[in-house]
């Protein structure tokens, strides 16, 4: 196989700045939106006592575990000895990186009292899931950051596959951490089951791979740079696999909920009576999400469809999470089976949750945060390959 | 009665000796007291048995608590802190209806506490649990893990604190069994209110001491916690639920 020759986007044309200036108005508005929320107190946002987590965390859970999904297609390469992936390699650990610096700005920036970060980094509850995940997410950065170095430095190219099967394991450990935040929480109906974990790697390949493959088009095709058939139909159909996997998973998860007696208060709720939730999960999340990607992906073979797809698996995901999280913590929590519950406090209701437009702000700024670092890396270090043509990569594919 | 000299001697070598020993007797009890400055000791458990059966429709113990502590609304009840609050049932089947006043419910095994990432939720070795507002940084995942949705996160500047109660916008904050007052040796304002002005269905004490009213209540009498299958142990226990 023919070496794999990559280079750094030019990155002077009217487009680039334009896509720059944009992304960098999005991430201004997204700090002016943390700076008001901080400034006046979390009562400006959507959220209150009974949906504290809103948007921004339907966002940051969102990149963090795309984040980790994302570095898939450089896994495969190393890890699983597929050569065709392997051109694909350096954008896929430059995402994962991107895609995390933005989800975790979106966290940050949300929380009460951001300024003391320090306190988070310097004090450290091991039993929380939270604290584990400080140490995943930085560990990640390390991690990726070593796999690039082995990807980059030709000395250092033997390295690779070890680099990348230790990066894989991590990434797994990292997406277990971020399901079993949910997974782990017996209070609260909706959560509270082992499966969360799984599912959440799960989504993490299937929304990981939907942005990468927008990126890459997007990328290729601003650069002038091929982008064959042969690379692009291997990631679509790994694309829809991914797409059935995550049905797969949602239907186990609903389907034993269904099957225990206690559980079908939620899933009625869920599924069927709960107002938007049931919309979104229906429309949303399976319908966009997941029936419409699979019937572009494999009914239409179309480069247009492949991005159709990508952007409805994204679109759906998000609507997935937005369902998780926020549906989750509206269904009023278990504290009197078998009692009408009421009180000032809104125990024993529906808790009633608008996005604000600061939280959509600050959620939008992080996903312009994750793009604008992803393009100005793509201009400053080789990590694109010149040519994903058919005959560029073509030996490879056997 | 007449004594002899020996009788004599004897009584009065047994008072000598009663009053030399009986202040050192005292200092010990003084010694055995918790001063300000000692730490919380496992040797208590405070806890609170809650009777519904005389828990009337007033609010007295919301009140006490929401003066005592300084905690004041802004007329967002979506987003105002509320310590303890009343919460009303109803039977879904009969329509039997019961009114309860509810709070913080200070586990001994706190999900709270479990999920915290700074370890600013915690819980004293007495049994209460508290956020230290120095380490909280706002993350709410408390309030998401606990099952009482016991917990308020402050969402504006607040005034008119109380110097036994800090409280700081973007931090968590729930009931604390009014630990200052407990400290000094009182029981906390919700049970003070109750007993006083209201339908005396609230005692406080500690789980630990047999001679306790609470305990001896507990020992003799029905009681329930709420959720008993999450295996909690709550120090707050109710009657008649």
């Amino acid at each position: 196989m023919a070496r794999t020759h990559y280079s750094e986007i030019e990155g002077r044309s009217p487009g680039f700045y334009a896509l720059l200036s944009g992304l960098g108005a999005l991430i201004l508005a997204g700090l002016g939106a943390a700076w008001y929320m901080e400034h006046n107190g979390h009562y400006v946002t959507g959220m209150s006592n009974r949906i504290v987590w809103g948007v921004p965390h339907v966002f940051a859970v969102f990149l963090i575990v795309a984040a980790s999904g994302v570095l898939n297609v450089a896994s495969i390469a190393s890890v699983f000895g597929r050569d065709l992936y392997k051109p694909l390699a350096r954008l896929s650990g430059l995402l994962a990186l991107t895609l995390l610096a933005g989800g975790l700005a979106v966290l940050v920036l949300d929380l009460g009292r951001p300024e003391r970060m320090i306190v988070a980094m310097t004090h450290y509850n091991f039993k929380s899931i939270f604290a584990w995940n400080i140490f995943l997410y930085t560990g990640f950065y390390a991690v990726v950051a070593l796999y690039l170095w082995t990807m980059f430095e030709r000395r250092m190219n033997d390295y690779s596959k070890p680099a990348g099967l230790f990066a894989f394991v991590w990434r797994l450990v990292l997406t277990t951490g971020t399901g079993s935040i949910f997974g782990f929480l017996v209070a609260r109906e909706p959560y509270n089951s082992a499966l969360l974990a799984p599912l959440f790697i799960v989504m993490s390949f299937s929304y990981g791979l939907a942005i990468f493959v927008l990126v890459l088009m997007a990328a290729c095709r601003w650069s002038g740079r091929a982008l064959g058939d042969v690379v692009l139909n291997r990631l679509r159909n790994l694309l829809g696999v991914f797409v059935a996997t995550v049905l797969y998973f949602v239907a186990v998860y609903h389907l034993t909920n269904l099957y225990i007696a206690r559980q079908h208060e939620v899933e009625r709720f869920m599924l069927w009576d709960g107002g938007i939730y049931p919309a979104l999960f229906w429309i949303g999340q399976v319908l966009i999400g997941g029936i419409l990607p699979l019937a572009l992906l494999f009914g239409i073979a179309s480069r247009r469809a492949t991005a159709g797809a990508a952007a409805c698996v994204i679109a759906g995901g998000l609507a997935q999470v937005y369902v998780l999280i926020i549906g989750g913590q509206a269904y009023p929590q278990l504290m009197f089976p078998e009692k009408e519950v009421s009180s000032s406090f809104f125990d024993g209701v529906v808790a009633a949750y608008a996005p604000s437009l600061p939280e959509v702000a600050l959620s939008a700024g992080g996903v312009a945060l994750a793009l604008a670092l992803t393009a100005v890396a793509l201009k400053v270090l080789p990590f694109l390959p010149r040519s994903l043509a058919d005959g560029d990569v073509g030996s490879a594919a056997a | 009665m007449s004594l002899d000299r020996r009788q004599f001697l004897r009584w009065g070598a047994a008072a000598a000796a009663g009053a030399a020993l009986a202040p050192g007797i005292r200092l010990i009890e003084l010694a055995q007291a918790r001063s300000p400055q000692e730490a919380a000791s496992a040797l208590q458990r405070w806890g609170l048995l809650i009777d519904i059966t005389k828990c009337t429709d007033c609010d007295v113990c919301v009140t006490a608590c929401h003066e005592e502590n300084g905690v004041t609304g802004h007329g967002r009840p979506e987003t105002d802190a509320q310590w303890i609050r009343k919460v009303h049932l109803r039977d879904k089947r009969t329509g039997y209806a019961q009114t309860l006043p509810f709070m913080c419910q200070h586990c001994e095994h706190p999900p709270c506490v479990d999920v915290c990432p700074t370890g600013a939720s915690f819980k004293r070795d007495d049994g209460i649990v508290l956020v230290d507002k120095h380490t909280c940084i706002g993350c709410r995942y408390c309030v998401m893990a606990c099952p009482y949705g016991a917990r308020s996160f402050i969402h504006e500047t607040v005034s008119g604190q109380k110097a036994d109660a800090p409280r700081g916008k973007g931090t968590v904050e729930s009931c604390t069994l009014c630990v200052h007052r407990v400290d000094r040796g009182e029981t906390p304002a919700c049970v003070q209110a109750c007993n006083r002005d209201g339908g005396k269905a609230m005692v406080f004490g500690d789980l630990n001491d047999r001679d306790s009213a609470i305990h001896k209540r507990l020992r003799t009498e029905p009681s329930s916690q709420v959720r008993p299958d999450l295996a909690l142990n709550t120090g707050v226990r109710y009657q008649g639920l």
